[in-house]
């Protein structure tokens, strides 16, 4: 025996086979000289992209998908044969021959023989025009034969068959496939999402036939072939590819005695050793635990696994995943691990969508918790996802088929990349980890950019896009280099931050706030920031906005105690709680109405709005309002509005709850809170929802048994469905959810953001609200109740303690020097009420400004 | 220090110039703003930074079209004071009316001082 090789020699590496895995390991010993390797090829061809093979008849040519080219080899050392098919194996002398009777010898030989499309055993399928699409010379015979047709046939529904027919579309022909299973696709897809398929691809012009077994191919009466079915029908065509399976090549080594599997498939182990010390398989032609991996990838690392074992090394195959996402002849696909949820006590969750052409399954192990396995039919986009919760197993949302809904539906659980761990695969094409893209950060790496040019992710399919960047900036954020959350230019710190830190050090002013905490340049502040502290020092302390100390802060509708309108002048808006009034009431604001002659209306939110009142009027109108018992109804600040109700169970025959007392009872309690924006409730008194309560920020609805509480609902711009948070709740517990909700909205909001974009951002969305308001999850309900307790207690009418005050009335005046009033507002009548005057229509001429053209302003305020 | 600063009475301006008197200086709220008639029926917004910083500027908001700039909510950028409107936020200069939002606006500025006490703007 002479095993024992001298080191001094260079070992002999022989390769069977020159596909792309073969390929693929070549270049990873061919940079290394302690080899000499040999490739025999019985192909015509080197190496070629068989991947991409139906691009052959899109335009590309062979020398566009070559892998390598002779020169290639040549000066890389590895000598190779083409036409060389080994046909024998002398593993004792260690030596193989070809079919022309060359004899190599090797101190290791690796087959990468691959696969060969399987064919089934139907009568005429030797008939000319009868192919498969395997190789470039296929494609070269398909083309030939195509161009003396009209019609093509693909025998074989699945991935491959769907790509033939395909490159039979783009050939021109009118392309069927025929499929002996009842759906395209079945390995991957199941029924319905084979189904979705099917008709997509016909609707493309290509006619799919199920459930077809072909009998007998025969000469055809008005094309070259007439192909027979079991059920008695038939089909003509000019030509038939076989595309029903491939069958690994492991004919040489079944016959020189390497261990083999049942059902074919030369087996190895991890390094991919096949029964004999000396003898490695990689690629199709391999068997690795009773599995055959026909996708190029696995085969990679196949041969990567092997190339370590020959140089010394420990990387081992140890599976692949085969989930694909891919798009056929335009329509995207995706499959995922257990796509048809063979596992024990697995469950489904399904999406379809027929209109749009979707559909979505996901399959879950049975506690819920990890994802098993999806499919995707006409929408992948959360392939990427679904495939990081499937391969980490990591813990799936309370409701996993949040994960497939529209988000429509409501806020789609987004995947904290956290949660990843640093083996997970970001970019499959490219085989780039999390690992890889911290150590690029670590490395220097400042964006997504100069990430991608360093890993090379993304630079695939690009699939993997929005992924990356989540990742990235997750990365970055923790190394502190994060896009700013900071309030303005005068506060290093977001709104959130602002809150815990006023509340922590209990700052009471923003002198005080701005001194400590603000920027080095920081001398006032600014519109951004001075209205945001305000409204905390509000919410936390619940001073007189109006003190000394936060009237700068405040905007003018805060003030001034109204809302400003178009022509400087305010509107008027006593609170009225739940939009109930008595008559007397009614009629005092009638009266004040009339006296100041302010154009009055019904609001949206049950009360009545008196327009055009000039600054130096509110103070009498107040006083009139305040002494027939009303108060300021907040319609100028960022707090509570209305509480919108129906009369319930008091009036409504179909009322069941007291709707009323409760809207009253709820105004009253939330009055005056200061919050990051305007708060708006409604009660309804049973299910007709007359106060349409699923449209606030607070929605209440009774039912037989209590309430029903709905938060984060919204009109307005961007309307949205409140959602149903607790259900037949006692009135107590109502209040409870109610004072926790909006107190951790006050904390937790940004400035000038409504329940609704607040819940739709906070990670976790409804699920986390309902754990903190209900469960008390972060154990903060008890802090949450008092802090709400503290500031119904110290509830003031804010027009009451102005109108009281000699100091503060003397700011409601419109010349710090004269009595005069402001010439600019003018009035006209229109159906038999005030409203602005246009431009056109005033009378005063001391104001000539036209407001159209701004440029002519200028010259006339200078002037 | 710019023009639109507090001038005391040692004023380098000569005697011609027509000062009008505003206000008592009590009468100016720290950190916010008043409007002032002038004697030619034009508005004025006057604000009060500190005791020794008060700009004038025209109460005329030339975007919303209305008396209002008084009202806004003042704040520095960069270091420079400025006047945001209460209608549409735009932001304006204190020492030169010029708007940070858009290049093409300016309000009219005006030079301001304190003389035994009163607040004296300068009208022409």
């Amino acid at each position: 025996m002479k095993s024992q090789i001298s080191t001094n020699i260079k070992q002999k590496i022989v390769v069977v086979g020159n596909g792309m895995v073969g390929h693929h390991f070549v270049e990873q010993l061919s940079e290394n000289d302690q080899f000499e390797i040999t490739v025999l090829s019985a192909e015509s061809r080197l190496a070629y992209d068989r991947v991409h093979l139906s691009e052959y008849f899109g335009g590309k040519t062979a020398e566009d998908l070559a892998l390598t080219t002779p020169e290639n080899y040549l000066s890389l050392g590895v000598n190779f044969q083409l036409n060389a098919k080994v046909n024998q194996i002398d593993k004792s002398a260690k030596f193989v021959t070809t079919e022309s009777g060359d004899v190599y010898a090797y101190d290791k030989l690796i087959l990468a023989t691959g696969s060969f499309p399987f064919v089934p055993p139907i009568p005429g399928k030797e008939r000319d025009h009868c192919l498969v699409y395997r190789t470039i010379d296929d494609l070269d015979e398909i083309q030939t034969s195509a161009n003396n047709g009209k019609v093509g046939v693909v025998v074989g529904g699945g991935l491959l068959g769907l790509e033939a027919a395909n490159a039979l579309k783009k050939l021109g022909l009118e392309t069927h496939v025929v499929e002996f299973a009842p759906q395209l696709m079945g390995v991957q897809l199941d029924q319905a999402g084979g189904q979705l398929l099917r008709s997509m691809i016909e609707d493309l012009g290509v006619t799919v036939h199920t459930d077809k077994a072909t009998k007998v191919i025969i000469d055809g009466e008005t094309s070259v072939h007439r192909m027979e079915f079991a059920d008695g029908s038939h089909l003509e065509t000019d030509l038939i590819l076989f595309s029903a399976g491939i069958r690994p090549y492991d004919n040489l080594a079944r016959e020189f005695d390497l261990t083999i599997g049942e059902r074919g498939g030369i087996v190895v182990d991890n390094y991919c050793k096949t029964s004999d010390d000396n003898i490695y398989a990689i690629g199709e032609c391999a068997l690795w635990n009773n599995f055959i991996y026909g996708l190029v990838a696995p085969g990679y690392n196949m041969a990567k696994a092997a190339a370590s074992h020959i140089t010394g090394g420990d990387l081992q195959f140890t599976g692949a995943d085969m989930s694909t996402k891919l798009k056929l002849m335009g329509v995207e696909v995706g499959s995922i691990g257990d796509a048809h949820a063979k596992t024990a006590g697995a469950q489904c969750y399904t999406y379809e969508n027929q209109p749009d052409n979707i559909y979505k399954k996901i399959v879950v192990s049975q506690d819920g918790k990890t994802l098993l396995g999806a499919v995707l039919v006409g929408d992948t986009s959360d392939y990427d996802s679904l495939l990081q919760y499937a391969l980490n197993g990591i813990e799936l949302p309370k409701a996993p088929d949040s994960l497939i809904l529209p988000s429509s539906s409501g806020e789609k659980p987004t995947l904290g990349v956290d949660a990843l761990p640093d083996s997970a695969t970001i970019c499959s094409c490219l085989n780039v980890t999390k690992g890889d893209i911290i150590a690029a950060i670590d490395y220097g790496a400042v964006d997504v950019g100069e990430v991608k040019s360093s890993t090379k992710a993304s630079t695939g399919c690009g699939g993997c896009t929005a992924l990356l960047k989540n990742v990235t900036d997750n990365e970055l954020a923790k190394r502190g280099v994060e896009v700013s959350t900071d309030i303005c230019q005068h506060f290093a710190y977001s709104r959130t931050e602002l809150f815990h830190i006023i509340k922590a050090e209990k700052i009471k002013t923003f002198a005080d706030l701005i001194h400590k905490h603000g920027n080095e340049q920081a001398k006032l502040g600014c519109e951004i920031c001075k209205p945001a502290v305000g409204s905390i020092l509000s919410s936390v302390w619940n001073d007189y906005i109006l003190q000394d100390d936060h009237l700068p802060l405040q905007d003018t509708n805060d003030t001034y105690l109204g809302n400003m309108q178009k022509d400087g002048t305010y509107s008027v808006v006593p609170r009225m709680p739940g939009g109930e009034v008595t008559p007397d009431k009614l009629i005092v604001i009638g009266e004040v109405a009339k006296e100041y002659n302010l154009y009055t209306k019904v609001t949206g939110g049950q009360r009545i709005d008196l327009f055009g009142a000039r600054i130096d009027q509110l103070p009498a109108i107040w006083e009139r309002l305040i002494a027939a018992g009303m108060e300021t109804g907040h319609a100028y600040g960022k707090s509570l509005r209305t509480v919108k109700s129906c009369v319930g169970s008091t009036w409504c025959r179909y009322g069941v709850q007291d709707s009323m007392t409760m809207a009253i009872f709820l105004e009253n309690r939330y009055k005056g809170l200061r919050s990051p924006h305007k708060i708006k409730f409604a009660v309804s008194g049973c299910t007709r929802e007359c106060a349409e309560a699923q449209s606030k920020d607070i929605g209440i609805i009774a039912t037989e048994n209590g309430w029903n509480l709905y938060v984060s609902g919204n009109g307005g711009m961007k309307p949205r469905h409140g959602d149903l948070f607790a259900t037949d709740l006692d009135d107590e517990t109502l209040v409870k959810y109610i004072d926790r909700y909006l107190m951790f909205y006050v904390r937790t909001a940004d400035r000038l953001q409504r329940t609704s974009v607040w819940l739709e951002a906070l990670e976790g969305g409804l699920e986390y609200m309902q754990s903190v308001v209900i469960d008390d999850h972060l154990k903060v309900c008890d802090e949450l109740e008092k802090q709400m307790a503290d500031v119904v207690a110290t509830y003031q009418c804010e027009w009451k303690t102005t109108i009281e005050s000699p100091e503060q009335l003397k700011r409601f005046r419109q010349f710090v020097n004269s009595n005069d009033t402001d010439k600019n507002i003018e009035f006209v009548t229109e159906r038999e009420q005030i409203r602005p005057a246009r431009f056109e229509e005033k009378t005063y001429q001391g104001q000539i400004i036209n407001t159209t053209d701004i440029t002519e302003l200028n010259i006339i305020e200078k002037v | 220090m710019n023009s639109n600063t507090l001038l005391t009475a040692n004023s380098k301006k000569s005697q011609q110039e027509n000062w009008q008197t505003i206000c008592h200086q009590d009468d100016l709220v720290t950190h916010s703003g008043v409007c002032a008639l002038l004697a030619n029926d034009q508005q004025v917004a006057i604000f009060k930074i500190n005791d020794n910083e008060v700009y004038t500027i025209s109460n005329w908001d030339p975007v919303g079209s209305a008396n209002v700039l008084y009202r806004g909510i003042i704040g520095d950028n960069k270091g420079e004071f400025f006047v945001a409107s209460p209608l549409y936020k735009q932001r304006f200069l204190l020492n030169n009316g010029k708007c940070l939002d858009d290049e093409s606006l300016t309000v009219n500025n005006y030079d301001t001082r304190i003389h035994e006490e009163q607040i004296q703007v300068l009208v022409a």
